[in-house]
């Protein structure tokens, strides 16, 4: 299992939900992987389970901040060595309307998940060029490619991050970094699943497939984006949604 | 160890040559058995050569007749099995504008690249019902943005785009998916036949992000992942393999 051997991967948000599950498919096809988060979670667990000479973890960072990232980014040259995969996965959702929403609140998720992957990329960019190019993963959402009610920042936030892959798409083809996105649909995660807010999620009877998406399906679909069998894909989403956005 | 397509029977027409040949060496090198046709022998022949007739069953077939659909799905079943995968892969792409083409041009543009993938997705229906399956149907840039002086091209391939999404709907109950690879510029017998450059050279990349044509191997990566279990959430969708072309 070797699709993505001798890459190193730095994942944000590896602590729960979809990142878990990035962590390990990576790893599982041959990659070492850098997590972090800003809690503990999964993580220490996960070490045990991988083993450190693969997986790594740091908790109490934040993809807000831009010292944070120097930090990972250190922390993966001096463990493993320059980062040739970075997946932009960590998010949060909040029940926003254009209407009500503070500006506080519409401010906190577009820093996590824009902010946060702009950040994310600048930082890896420079170890990338040096190492003869990359491949950088932004966790998007079907709320990038169409929106949905009671989800107004999410939806600004993931179409910020939709336009941004495609924009560093075209100024990073130079040095070979590619850049994608992946778009899931509803998938079972703590996000989805702990929440009650309107506009969470639509039942899985709403949809084509009648269930939600694991989130190990969401991890083949950056497995595919890291290995080079995804060679000629930038700018590009991947969509991970059951047919949802077909109709 | 197992490999990516285990299990895996496809169909796939315009496997004689270009992208097609392609395609039927990748997913038989993951391990997948392939019934493959095309109007023309090409390479076909040599190919079952090399792969093997336990892998590679090539017959002559047509996708705009539906009877050669059933008679390829029927020697495919009793030579292999149940196909569980469909990669509706053949196509024309003639250099003729709104104004000048005519309509028997036209037409046949479309009886090949549209209705033949048409017919292709119903005649594997009863067949991908049976265990569930994969339908990839080729699309191209072409169908998600315009080029000029390739327009019957164009209506094709977005007619292809189309239906992938509506069959992706309609089929979802019988555990069938149905996604479309969005190939750019591919350096593939087809394309350099119609650049217009001295023996068939391929023309110039400086028009591109990644300044190079892709590699058929390139797309071929795209159609093993929607053959494969790895895609099982994917439908509807399109995989663009363009090296940022359309990000512009």
């Amino acid at each position: 299992m070797d699709r993505v051997r001798d890459k190193v991967a730095i994942v944000s948000g590896a602590a729960s939900g979809m990142g878990v599950e990035h962590v390990r498919a990576l790893i599982r096809e041959g990659a070492v992987v850098v997590g972090f988060d800003l809690t503990e979670g999964q993580g220490p667990m996960l070490v045990e389970e991988l083993g450190s000479n693969r997986f790594q973890f740091l908790a109490g960072r934040s993809v807000t901040s831009a010292s944070d990232w120097a930090e990972v980014v250190k922390h993966c040259q001096s463990t493993f060595g320059p980062p040739t995969v970075l997946v932009n996965n960590a998010g949060i959702f909040r029940s926003t309307r254009v209407e009500s929403v503070s500006e506080d609140a519409y401010r906190s998720v577009i820093d996590v998940n824009q902010v946060g992957p702009f950040l994310g990329m600048q930082s890896v960019i420079a170890a990338m060029r040096y190492s003869g190019g990359g491949s950088i993963i932004n966790i998007c959402s079907t709320s990038g490619l169409v929106a949905f009610e009671d989800n107004f920042a999410y939806v600004a936030s993931k179409w910020a991050v939709r336009g941004m892959t495609k924009a560093a798409a075209l100024e990073l083809a130079a040095d070979s970094i590619r850049v994608n996105a992946v778009c899931p649909g509803e998938t079972e995660t703590p996000m989805l699943l702990n929440s009650n807010e309107p506009g969470t999620a639509l039942p899985p009877e709403s949809f084509p497939f009648g269930r939600w998406a694991k989130p190990e399906e969401i991890a083949s679909a950056v497995v595919f984006l890291a290995s080079d069998e995804s060679s000629y894909m930038s700018g590009s989403e991947l969509v991970v949604d059951g047919a949802y956005t077909a109709a | 160890m197992t490999q990516r397509l285990d299990g895996k029977i496809a169909v796939i027409s315009g496997g004689a040559s270009g992208m097609g040949v392609s395609h039927t060496r990748r997913m038989i090198h993951e391990g997948a058995k392939v019934v493959s046709f095309d109007l023309n022998k090409g390479a076909g022949p040599s190919l079952v050569e090399e792969l093997g007739q336990d892998k590679l069953l090539f017959l002559r077939g047509d996708v705009r007749n539906a009877d050669d659909w059933d008679r390829v799905v029927a020697a495919g079943r009793q030579h292999f099995g149940i196909p569980n995968v469909l990669v509706n892969n053949a196509g024309i792409s003639p250099l003729q504008s709104l104004e000048k083409v005519t309509e028997e041009d036209y037409r046949r543009v479309i009886d090949i690249n549209q209705v033949g993938t048409f017919l292709g997705m119903r005649a594997l229906i009863p067949s991908l019902r049976e265990n569930g399956g994969s339908i990839i149907n080729i699309a191209s840039t072409a169908a998600l943005v315009a080029f000029a002086d390739i327009f019957p091209y164009v209506a094709s391939k977005w007619a292809v785009r189309g239906m992938t999404k509506a069959a992706a709907l309609e089929l979802a109950s019988y555990g069938i998916r149905v996604n479309s690879v969005c190939p750019g510029d591919t350096d593939t017998p087809m394309i350099r036949s119609i650049a217009d450059t001295p023996s068939g050279a391929l023309p110039p990349a400086d028009d591109l992000p990644f300044k190079r044509w892709a590699q058929p191997e390139e797309v071929s990566a795209a159609v093993v992942f929607l053959a494969s279990n790895e895609s099982s959430y994917m439908s509807g969708s399109e995989i663009v393999v363009d090296g940022a072309f359309t990000a512009q």
